[in-house]
């Protein structure tokens, strides 16, 4: 019996989703294999001949490498904040987790309202008369902008995913360690990186896998910033599957974004690897 | 506590900048959220043609009929009802199914525990607008088409990770030693587990539990696919937002985020409830 | 223990949610009249009158697609009338019922001709009819070039008022709906490519529609670089980011209907071989899952009676698809459009540009071919020959394959439509 009980507790989630993840999944993988009923690699070979794969691909990967990290930095200042603070925590944890339930559909609408031309950000400068007239912020022609906009908007919708789950386990770890550090004479940085960094491993290994597989998904506010000139791996599925109605060809994407994510987060998992004796 | 400072003066002084440095890093990242919420917020309050004025006022003139449209459009009190029991029932299905198997791989060791985590993890890295299809064929054949319970299901499926890793994380966190001892003192596994380990956890699950409901909420495709009658709110409002007045845009926007705020706020203390009794 | 039972407990509390699948209301699954305004005018003003009540959805295409597609593979399903534009029902063939029990008096033959998808049955009935045009701040005006007509522009004059404009003002104002959901390519098949080349397809990469890309070139060193995030032209008009746009005259509308005196309407520019226009059509489908077949019909026939196309005017700016009295009381963009329409169409040189035929669905994919083309000449600036080249080898395949014949205003063909 005790063999068998963590099969047993892993019994329903598994059931759950062979059920509703499973099987639509390798309906949808089938799809990307087969071209009018036979076997075949044409779709894989009609994204990647596609002008638009390869820059899709790496400004994805590229987005993801900008965003990930600074959301990590932060999250944890976040996180480290909201455990020092006495006063004020639960209303400033508020605070912090309110993007979490913000759709990104309406984070785009939100920060797409600052850049465009006649938005807030502008409003701001030409009220202090920085500038005189407005300056066009999300031109094709300035795609270092448009993506810095992007960054931005992402930052800022999606970091409180990681704080709250770096929260809880900053909550978790022993104040005894971070105080013994404290009498060996530890600055509040020397325990910072040799006692909570390392305590919090496996929360900040949940935290950025999970983070940089949604950043592999990102679209609705690349969509609403970058338009059509920030092609990423989920807008070009969206294309080939709904305008283009290939369906092939879609599932040929969504499966690069699968293969990108098993490859990240193989990654990660072997970085943070916590072994079984450094558990608490 | 047991430093000896040699120079008490300039500690004193470096102490009152490090408390300056901290203060003033929590007021710009609370400004750094707060403000695009305003933004949303303070457009909803605005009358259509100050939206598109220039430049833009920060402050609104408390016009209430862009919101006052959404409350009179019609049906939308039923899908704000429909969003509400979708997401609690998909925050159920995803805490009851995700928490044992958390439990079983932060406290056992068998063969096929990383295979679990991995494999789990990576049904978020897949695209759902492409497994709306088979599902929604599916569901249909079954009979679970247009229900709540068959949306809570997909909702399910994506919040079923989160609430896995999330949990597992908790669960790591919890010194074994505490359930022995309880062991030792009379209780059985599953007591042990109810008595001394879920409220410890109690903190993290609510927080994941504020994810599952959170993810429901804001989902949009599966949501438009699978409820005819009974339409959430996001499926009924968001997805035509994009393309509607800018006015109504914004009102739409705080229409579906106010919601959420209420929520999260509902939930804040739960974040921190068991703070003070944890394991320290 | 008690956690567990109060789970419990809350998960069959849950189980009676699932509702009687009684199906009263006839569901009309839409792409049409999506922004949240125009839903709730079908719903209130267009739909109220149909006897058992109608469930309007406006949809964007992904889940529209979606839903249909599992409807029809699983063989049994809830929606009772498809809407969308010709584009959005090529494809479904298949999948759609015959409609030509359902009287059409009134209606033009080739606008029928169009329901029929290259089939021999009538499988949508033409709903709902606009087209572009092009739309300008009043402010603009004063820098119309000397001796142009507003309602007989060139392209070579749009382009020097464009330029004026941006001259005087220190930015560029005309606006383009070049963004995700932009109509874009119905400008170059429809518009630019027929008004220099006389053809959608045929002369994909002659001499004339390399002129043609020059002259767009041209436009678009005197348009707003935002353009690429624009995909319906109100709002910049609204904003004063743009002052002159092009545009679906639905993506229009708001400009006009909140600030009618600040907005002209006029018909698009011509080119060497004419005053190239083209049509949207908007249709009804039924599709064989159709719940209950009679109530659908009956949906259908109700949207074609004059009153109820008088009333879809007022609430979506398409225009009926049979000669209706209009009354006076229009809305301003109504006011607006209707004469600028009448004139593009009325023109000498109208040159009308029809809907593409045949294409099954490889609609989408040939709309991308156009795209396509825009962003690799204009955006990213590659050679005009070599990008026509490349895109003329995919736009013939594509016609092979869907075995799609000329339309109009490419000469008729037998066989796929030729890429000369």
């Amino acid at each position: 019996m005790p063999r068998a009980l963590p099969y047993l507790l892993l019994l329903p989630a598994t059931l759950f989703l062979g059920v509703f993840f499973l099987y639509p999944f390798l309906n949808v993988a089938w799809d990307s294999i087969t071209r009018g009923g036979e076997m075949t690699l044409a779709n894989y070979q009609r994204m990647a001949s596609h002008w638009k794969f390869s820059t899709a691909f790496w400004n994805t990967l590229f987005l993801a490498a900008l965003v990930v990290p600074i959301q990590l930095a932060m999250a944890l200042t976040m996180a480290s904040i909201v455990t020092r603070l006495e006063k004020g925590r639960s209303s400033i944890l508020y605070i912090f987790a309110i993007p979490l339930g913000i759709s990104d559909l309406a984070a785009g609408l939100i920060w797409l309202a600052i850049f465009e031309q006649s938005g807030f950000l502008n409003s701001m400068l030409y009220g202090l008369g920085v500038i005189e007239r407005p300056i066009l912020f999300l031109s094709y022609q300035n795609p270092v902008v448009i993506l810095i906009a992007i960054v931005l908007a992402e930052v800022w919708r999606a970091t409180a995913i990681m704080m709250v789950i770096l929260v809880a386990g900053m909550g978790l770890i022993p104040k005894e360690y971070g105080e013994a550090a404290e009498v060996f004479g530890a600055s509040r940085w020397q325990r910072f990186i040799r006692v909570t960094l390392p305590m919090l491993k496996p929360s900040l290994q949940t935290a950025l896998i999970l983070r940089v597989i949604l950043a592999f998904e990102v679209f609705a506010v690349v969509m609403a910033l970058g338009g059509t000139q920030f092609p990423v791996l989920m807008s070009e599925t969206y294309n080939w599957q709904f305008v283009m109605q290939d369906r092939g060809v879609a599932a040929a994407y969504a499966m690069v974004i699968l293969g990108i994510s098993i490859a990240f987060t193989l990654v990660i998992l072997r970085l943070l690897h916590v072994p079984k004796e450094a558990r608490i | 506590m047991t430093q000896a400072p040699d120079n008490p003066i300039s500690h004193d002084a470096v102490r009152r900048a490090g408390r300056w440095v901290f203060a003033t890093g929590v007021t710009v990242l609370v400004l750094w959220v707060l403000v695009p919420i305003w933004l949303l917020l303070a457009n909803a309050l605005s009358a259509p043609a100050e939206v598109t004025s220039f430049p833009r006022s920060w402050i609104p003139a408390f016009d209430t009929a862009s919101l006052a449209f959404f409350f009179g459009y019609g049906g939308v009190l039923d899908a704000l009802w429909n969003s509400v029991q979708v997401a609690v029932v998909t925050m159920i299905l995803a805490i009851g199914l995700g928490a044992p198997a958390g439990y079983a791989l932060s406290r056992f060791d068998f063969p096929g525990k990383e295979a679990f985590r991995f494999l789990v993890i990576m049904t978020r890295a897949f695209p759902l607008p492409l497994l709306a299809l088979p599902l929604a064929v599916m569901f249909i054949r079954t009979g679970i088409d247009d229900t709540i319970i068959g949306l809570a299901l997909v909702h399910a499926t994506l919040a079923l990770p989160f609430a896995v890793l999330i949990t597992f994380s908790l669960f790591s966190g919890i010194p074994v030693e505490l359930e022995e001892a309880a062991w030792t003192l009379g209780c059985t596994r599953f007591q042990a587990v109810t008595k001394v380990v879920l409220p410890l956890a109690a903190p993290g699950i609510a927080a994941s539990a504020v994810f599952a409901f959170v993810i429901s909420w804001n989902e949009v495709f599966a949501a438009a696919v699978l409820t005819i009658q009974n339409r959430t709110l996001t499926a009924f409002l968001l997805q035509s937002l994009d393309v509607s007045p800018l006015h109504l845009k914004f009102a739409g926007g705080a229409v579906l985020v106010i919601p959420a705020l209420l929520f999260i706020f509902a939930v804040r203390k739960y974040l921190f409830a068991m703070w003070g009794i944890a394991n320290r | 223990m008690k956690r567990i039972l109060t789970l419990t407990a809350l998960m069959a509390a849950a189980l009676p949610l699932i509702p009687a699948a009684a199906q009263a209301e006839a569901l009309f699954w839409s792409t049409q009249a999506k922004p949240v305004e125009e839903s709730q005018a079908m719903r209130e003003q267009v739909l109220a009158g149909f006897a058992g009540g109608v469930d309007y959805q406006g949809m964007d295409n992904g889940p529209w697609l979606t839903r249909i597609q599992a409807e029809l593979q699983a063989g049994n399903g809830s929606i009772a009338v498809l809407g969308g534009l010709h584009g959005d029902l090529t494809g479904l063939e298949d999948g759609l019922m015959d409609l030509s029990t359902i009287d059409t008096s009134g209606i033009g033959e080739a606008m029928l001709a169009l329901g029929a998808l290259g089939t021999d049955q009538q499988l949508y009935l033409p709903w709902m009819q606009a087209t572009y045009l092009m739309a300008a701040n009043r402010e603009a005006l004063q820098y119309l070039p000397a001796g142009a007509d507003l309602n007989a522009l060139t392209y070579d004059q749009l382009i020097a008022w464009a330029a004026a404009v941006h001259e005087a003002t220190g930015t560029p104002r005309f606006g383009f709906p070049a963004g995700p959901q932009g109509l874009r390519h119905r400008f170059f098949q429809g518009f630019l490519l027929p008004a220099y080349t006389g053809s959608t397809v045929t002369e994909f990469r002659s001499a004339d529609a390399v002129e043609a890309w020059g002259v767009f070139g041209d436009l678009w060193a005197h348009t707003t670089p935002a353009s690429t995030n624009y995909s319906f032209m109100q709002e910049p008009l609204l904003t004063g980011d743009v002052w002159i746009a092009f545009d679906h005259v639905a993506r229009l509308a708001d400009a006009f209907n909140q600030r009618p005196d600040d907005f002209v309407a006029f018909p698009a520019p011509a080119g060497p071989k004419g005053r190239a226009y083209m049509p949207v059509l908007a249709g009804l489908a039924v599709m064989k899952t159709a719940p209950d077949a009679a109530q659908s019909m009956a949906l259908v026939e109700y949207m074609l009676r004059p009153e109820t196309q008088i009333a879809t005017l007022r609430a979506t700016n398409f225009f009926p698809v049979k000669a209706v009295d209009m009354p006076a009381d229009m809305p301003a963009s109504v006011q607006a459009f209707a004469p600028a329409i009448a004139t593009m169409t009325g023109a000498a040189d109208a040159l009308p540009a029809l809907l593409p035929m045949g294409l099954g669905d490889k609609g989408g994919q040939f709309s991308q071919i156009y795209t396509d083309t825009f962003e690799q000449i204009i955006l990213a600036g590659r050679p005009v020959q070599d990008v026509l080249d490349a895109q003329a080898e995919v736009l013939r395949a594509l016609m092979v394959e869907a075995g799609a014949p000329c339309w109009a205003p490419d000469a008729p063909s037998d066989g796929p439509c030729p890429v000369n």
